[in-house]
């Protein structure tokens, strides 16, 4: 009894020196200010108020409630990231996400960000969870069965990240029987099962990349965009090697059947991409990464339905 | 509906299932040996030996299982403590019931009249003795019953292991989610993958109680 | 506590007795001071204990995030502590009923929920439904498996009043709801309290479940703000985190204590058992 309340005792005051330190108010991560002053700047979104579409349930419905339901992801680096010391998302995705909201009507105030993993995202789009989904969304066929979609907005393909030091792995060829670590839920999963690689699936890339960092697998994959994300936030551990093996469209996933919507993104996404705002994010985000911004991918006939 | 019957699913089942059983005996036979270690420690004359098994069962009973996968997962590599995921898995499992064993038989011994005890002292047995020979049969009688609960528990508890990379039942109704099943279709037959396994610890339960039973 | 049992379990010790438990108890305090020094210069070694590390922790934005995430943990374990009394209650009583269909259904129910991994059923919860607010699927999984536990309780509770009291309720004229629910289900609850508040432990640890399906409980931040942090502070977040969850389940569970001694000041007759 005694001894159990001095265990208690002790314990309080543990937690509470751990978390009564004294605070520091957030300064940016060390990504976001690399370049100084001469960083690239994120563009800033007019805001089309009188954006209106009628016929479109999902918008009506979100401007009725004043705010936009957005998912998206929080722990991939310069993609869809989540700040933990500001509290704030940025990165890519999360910069298209924002353009398209600007052209829907919706200030940067009304979007509600949401971190959906990557194999409950049909679920939440289609059971009204969200009103639309940005975190590197492979499009594919067995996907708009449930959903549809609106982009491409960015093209990537699927390739390997590994430690610096490792020589064995240069392409997907080369993981037969070694241990890969790739997400639930994602197309990397099937991809690189075709070259009998040791599958080894986590919730979330950056658990895959926790065992990279600890060497309890070789190697990462799923599409470079992430991966380069990831190895130019562990400068000199990480490397991503070979040629991308698979191609991977990132669309906008929205509810199926809402054309109105999906036309409206397409419309917003072409418009940012020919006015230079896509540029402009891809530098100040995944740019930072260190590779120059690809060609903007066309919009694809077949999600423009 | 019966989705274990198409597309190739049953072998996926199979090897679900086994990896929920092999997962639960090899941690309920380390959570067995565990917890009669701190049991010892927890009664015996030592009191050094005694805090260090009220501290650890009280830090190990008071945090969550999820979070000891997590530590294990994540934590281990991190101390350059490299082991599998199964291995991992085990771990967690078997630290965190083997508290509840320890607990369950402490109970127990608390039961056997102490009568039995000083009776045995007076025969001139030592603690090991006495503990060993006396006090502890008589208690695995009053313990089999809270016994069979943390065991039947076992099997629930590993499902955690399916979110931290074990093969086993939960790692089958995410991948068959993922193929796009009927969501309560694939709950009902993992539910009752499930059933069949409570309801076979609960039976070995109860046929050992009933041949441990003594007319009072 | 333990002491009593434990000195029957052996003699007052002489001096050879004492020479073995004082060479047991320094071989111990050594064993132990290994396995912690082994821990220490391990964590010391990987640089555990680098400030850049424990870095994330200053910071206010990320102090609010784990407040945060205790203040979910918090608000989760509250509605389903409330939510699965109320339905073990229901089923407790709906097991002793006089109907059979009613017993019936509430055994299937009871057995059904208690032998099911709740992983399960939050996961099926939330990809079937609760995607973006799974904290729902969280709740509506807990109260499932708590409240057929609880009711399992509740229900030996009940057994366990003396047939007395329902009699002379009956013979008062008071109907069958009313003696259930004004004089069995409230001596049920209170004898069997310290069961209640221990599974309420369970329901607590449990929350963290939410880490699975992305709800940001206190686990789900510390996973977060490992993975988000420069140096990747695992090891720091375990070691934060871990004591705020042992701190809660202990206030719980001497709580439990308190109230159980509270409720002994009666007339009780287990004073004199362990003398």
């Amino acid at each position: 009894m005694k001894a159990r309340r001095t265990v208690a005792a002790a314990l309080s005051v543990l937690a509470l020196t751990a978390v009564a330190a004294c605070g520091k108010d957030g300064t940016p991560n060390s990504d976001t200010n690399k370049g100084g002053s001469a960083a690239p700047q994120l563009p800033t979104y007019q805001v089309n108020a009188d954006a209106k579409l009628d016929g479109s349930p999902v918008w009506t419905k979100a401007k009725a409630a004043g705010k936009l339901r957005i998912g998206a992801k929080s722990d991939q680096p310069f993609l869809g990231f989540e700040d933990v010391q500001t509290g704030k998302r940025n990165g890519f995705d999360i910069e298209i996400a924002k353009m398209v909201a600007a052209d829907l009507g919706f200030s940067p105030d009304q979007i509600q960000f949401t971190t959906i993993n990557s194999s409950a995202r049909e679920t939440s789009i289609a059971g009204d969870q969200i009103d639309y989904y940005v975190g590197t969304y492979s499009i594919n066929d067995n996907r708009k069965k449930q959903i549809d979609f609106a982009g491409p907005y960015y093209i990537a393909g699927q390739s390997l990240l590994v430690n610096k030091d490792n020589t064995a792995i240069t392409d997907a060829k080369s993981t037969e029987g070694k241990a890969v670590c790739t997400v639930t839920g994602s197309t990397s999963v099937d991809n690189i099962k075709t070259y009998n690689a040791k599958v080894t699936t986590f919730d979330s890339y950056s658990l895959c990349v926790e065992k990279l960092l600890t060497k309890e697998v070789d190697a990462v994959t799923t599409d470079d965009a992430i991966l380069k994300g990831y190895a130019a936030k562990n400068q000199g551990k990480l490397k991503v090697v070979g040629e991308p093996f698979s191609k991977e469209r990132y669309g906008i996933g929205l509810k199926k059947g809402d054309a109105v919507l999906q036309k409206a993104i397409n419309d917003a996404l072409k418009k940012h991409e020919d006015n230079g705002d896509w540029k402009k994010a891809y530098d100040a985000t995944l740019g930072l990464s260190g590779s120059a911004a690809p060609a903007v991918p066309e919009l694809d006939p077949t999600t423009a339905s | 509906m019966g989705i274990p019957f198409e597309d190739g699913n049953f072998s996926l089942f199979v090897r679900g299932f086994l990896g929920t059983i092999e997962l639960s005996a090899l941690s309920a036979l380390f959570a067995l040996l565990l917890g009669f270690m701190l049991a010892a420690f927890r009664v015996s004359p030592v009191p050094v030996l005694r805090g260090f098994g009220t501290a650890w069962v009280t830090i190990f009973r008071n945090t969550p299982l999820t979070l000891m996968f997590f530590a294990v997962t994540f934590v281990l590599p991190r101390l350059d403590v490299h082991i599998s995921s199964f291995t991992a898995a085990v771990a967690a499992l078997s630290i965190y019931t083997g508290s509840f064993v320890c607990e369950v038989l402490r109970a127990g011994i608390n039961t056997v009249p102490l009568g039995q005890a000083e009776a045995a002292r007076s025969l001139g047995m030592g603690f090991g003795q006495t503990l060993g020979l006396v006090v502890l049969p008589q208690a695995a009688r009053a313990v089999l019953a809270p016994m069979g609960s943390v065991f039947i528990a076992l099997p629930r508890n590993s499902a955690i292991g399916g979110a931290f990379n074990v093969f086993e039942l939960f790692s089958v109704q995410k991948t068959l989610t993922e193929k796009g099943y009927a969501i309560f279709a694939i709950f009902f037959w993992v539910a009752l993958a499930y059933l069949v396994i409570s309801f076979a610890v609960g039976a070995v339960f109860s046929a050992l109680e009933r041949r441990t039973a003594v007319a009072r | 506590m333990s002491t009593r049992t434990a000195s029957v379990l052996y003699d007052v010790p002489g001096p050879r007795a004492r020479r073995r438990y004082l060479v047991a108890g320094v071989i111990g305090t050594l064993g132990i001071a290994a396995l912690l020094w082994w821990v220490v210069a391990t964590l010391a070694d990987q640089g555990q204990f680098d400030a850049s590390l424990w870095d994330a922790f200053q910071y206010t934005a990320v102090q609010q995030r784990i407040l945060d995430g205790v203040l979910a943990t918090l608000e989760t374990f509250a509605l389903a502590a409330a939510g699965s009394l109320v339905l073990g209650s229901l089923l407790a009583v709906g097991r002793l009923s006089d109907h059979r269909p009613v017993r019936a259904v509430c055994t299937v129910v009871v057995q059904f929920f208690r032998a099911m991994p709740l992983v399960i059923m939050i996961f099926a919860l939330y990809q079937a439904v609760f995607t973006a607010k799974p904290m729902w699927g969280l709740v509506i999984g807990l109260v499932l498996y708590n409240g057929a536990v609880q009711a399992e309780i509740i229900r030996s509770g009940i057994n366990a009043v003396p047939r007395g009291q329902a009699e002379a309720a009956h013979a008062l004229g008071l109907r069958k709801t009313q003696v259930m629910s004004l004089v069995l289900v409230p001596q049920a609850v209170r004898t069997m309290l310290p069961a209640i508040i221990g599974q309420l432990v369970v329901t607590l640890k449990d929350t963290s479940l939410g880490y699975i399906i992305t709800y940001s409980e206190l686990l789900y931040v510390g996973k977060l703000i490992a993975s988000n942090s420069d140096g990747y502070p695992y090891i720091p977040v375990v070691l934060v985190i871990t004591p705020i969850y042992i701190v809660m389940c202990l206030a719980l569970g001497g709580l439990a204590r308190w109230i159980e001694s509270r409720g002994r000041r009666g007339a009780t007759r287990r004073g004199a058992a362990a003398a």
